[in-house]
């Protein structure tokens, strides 16, 4: 299956455990990716009022490229998946915003763009600079679901997280709003669940999963949402998750930041390390240390895995001495 | 306890009909059950909550509204909007009653300079979604 990619800023910087480990792991899949050849940031925010037009040009412009590699374009970035899928859904429903739009990207078109709709008139694709919503927005959980089954990512674990405690963050972004993004249940979600037991953990329900970190207000005020990280932090904590999976950087960072500022502080709470999910599939697939990046995180996510895979190896040659 | 004054001038008022237009919201579904408040991450640390946002505005209230940081702590996290049985989008409200204000120069602004040493570890997409939200 061929996917454009859309892997947004932070991925390429700040998260790049995270771009790594999904490329690898879509290999392992059978999944091809292809990285749309020039993007930029997709705005974060998706802009919400009636009116608006200028922050739309941005994830269009994205989209607009995309229909030329495959009809489906996936991303990662929590903030990504929304503002994209968003921005879709507005070309789709509002001809006249639309046609602003399409205005705008014709007057700012690249000597690329412009030589790729000359090059194809007689294809079933438009113009780069005509878009109408045709592409489908996904995200990695939704191809997972879908498109590939948990049945096949079980068959591809070579070394399976029994007794990995592992509790999943959802956040807001990915599921919320739910007409628009429609990934799993708003209140509910089994996606990550479901992938977790695919990988062999167990998995660790806690009230706090779909509840929201501080977001960005970690660069305006961040006493607030120090605020917002550390209840989601005691919750996974005290009900003795191990680690937490997450799919937005920046939940991963301001729960990072904040666990470590609490461990620093007086160790109050357990250590919880948070990863991204395609770090934990790339190590149940058995993808080589170096690759999951799991020193690019504040609190070392290291030392429990490890305990983890050594308590299972115990575990199995206590039982062959026993069987023998 | 509060006493207000109801004027029809207020509720009249042409601020509230762009509120209402931009935000693409009907104000009067709001019956305040006080669900969003509930559910709202930022409640805590600020001066109204949300459901009182709305009541405001209801009344015609819209100076206090514009007095208020609430909307300017408001991240978006669409917890409201997910969990209102009459389907009112506070987050979207939020949103408009910021633009009306970026782009009419009234109320006040509180600008808090992001932590240097913060900005330099955050992932960037913070630092854009918090400069978007002051640029409508």
């Amino acid at each position: 299956m061929k996917l454009a990619y859309y892997p947004g800023c932070t991925l390429a910087s700040k998260a790049k455990a995270f771009d790594q480990t999904t490329r690898w792991v879509a290999q392992k899949l059978d999944l091809e990716l292809v990285e749309l050849p020039e993007w930029q940031c997709c705005g974060g925010l998706v802009p919400q009022l009636t009116d608006a037009v200028m922050g739309l040009l941005a994830p269009i412009r994205i989209l607009a490229d995309a229909q030329f590699i495959s009809d489906k374009l996936m991303t990662l970035c929590s903030f990504c998946y929304n503002t994209l899928k968003r921005a879709n859904l507005v070309i789709q429903q509002d001809e006249e915003r639309r046609q602003k739009v399409v205005e705008f990207l014709r007057e700012t078109q690249t000597p690329k763009a412009a030589s790729q709709a000359t090059s194809s008139p007689q294809s079933q694709i438009p113009s780069p600079l005509d878009y109408d919503g045709r592409v489908r927005v996904v995200h990695l959980l939704e191809v997972l679901r879908d498109d590939i089954g948990f049945d096949a990512v079980r068959e591809k674990v070579v070394r399976p997280l029994e007794g990995l405690r592992v509790a999943p963050y959802y956040g807001c972004l990915l599921l919320r709003p739910p007409k628009e993004i429609g990934l799993d249940d708003p209140e509910e979600p089994t996606v990550m669940e479901q992938l977790l037991e695919a990988l062999g953990c167990e998995v660790v329900d806690f009230p706090r999963k779909v509840d929201c970190c501080g977001s960005f207000m970690i660069v305006s005020r961040p006493e607030i949402a120090a605020q917002c990280s550390t209840t989601i932090l005691r919750s996974a904590s005290s009900l003795g998750a191990q680690l937490l999976v997450t799919s937005c950087p920046l939940c991963q960072f301001n729960l990072d930041w904040q666990q470590m500022r609490m461990l620093e502080a007086n160790g109050e709470i357990s250590p919880v390390p948070v990863i991204y999910f395609t770090q934990l599939m790339a190590l149940a697939m058995g993808a080589e240390p170096y690759l999951l990046g799991f020193e690019q995180h504040l609190v070392d996510p290291r030392p429990v895995v490890m305990e983890c895979r050594s308590a299972v190896r115990r575990e199995q040659t206590d039982r062959e001495r026993i069987r023998g | 306890m509060i006493t207000v004054k109801l004027s029809s001038r207020r509720l009249s008022s042409e601020l509230l009909r762009e509120i209402e237009e931009l935000s693409g919201q009907n104000l009067y579904a709001c019956y305040q059950c006080g669900k969003c408040s509930a559910g709202c991450p930022l409640g805590f640390a600020a001066d109204l909550l949300p459901h009182q946002v709305i009541r405001l505005l209801q009344l015609g209230m819209v100076k206090e509204v514009f007095a208020s940081q609430a909307p300017w702590l408001c991240v978006a996290c669409m917890t409201c909007a997910t969990r209102c049985p009459k389907g009112v989008d506070v987050a979207k409200v939020m949103e408009a009653i910021r633009a009306i204000q970026l782009r009419e120069g009234r109320g006040t602004l509180q600008v808090f300079l992001p932590p240097a040493e913060l900005v330099a570890e955050a992932p960037q997409l913070a630092t854009v979604s918090a400069f978007r939200k002051m640029s409508l």
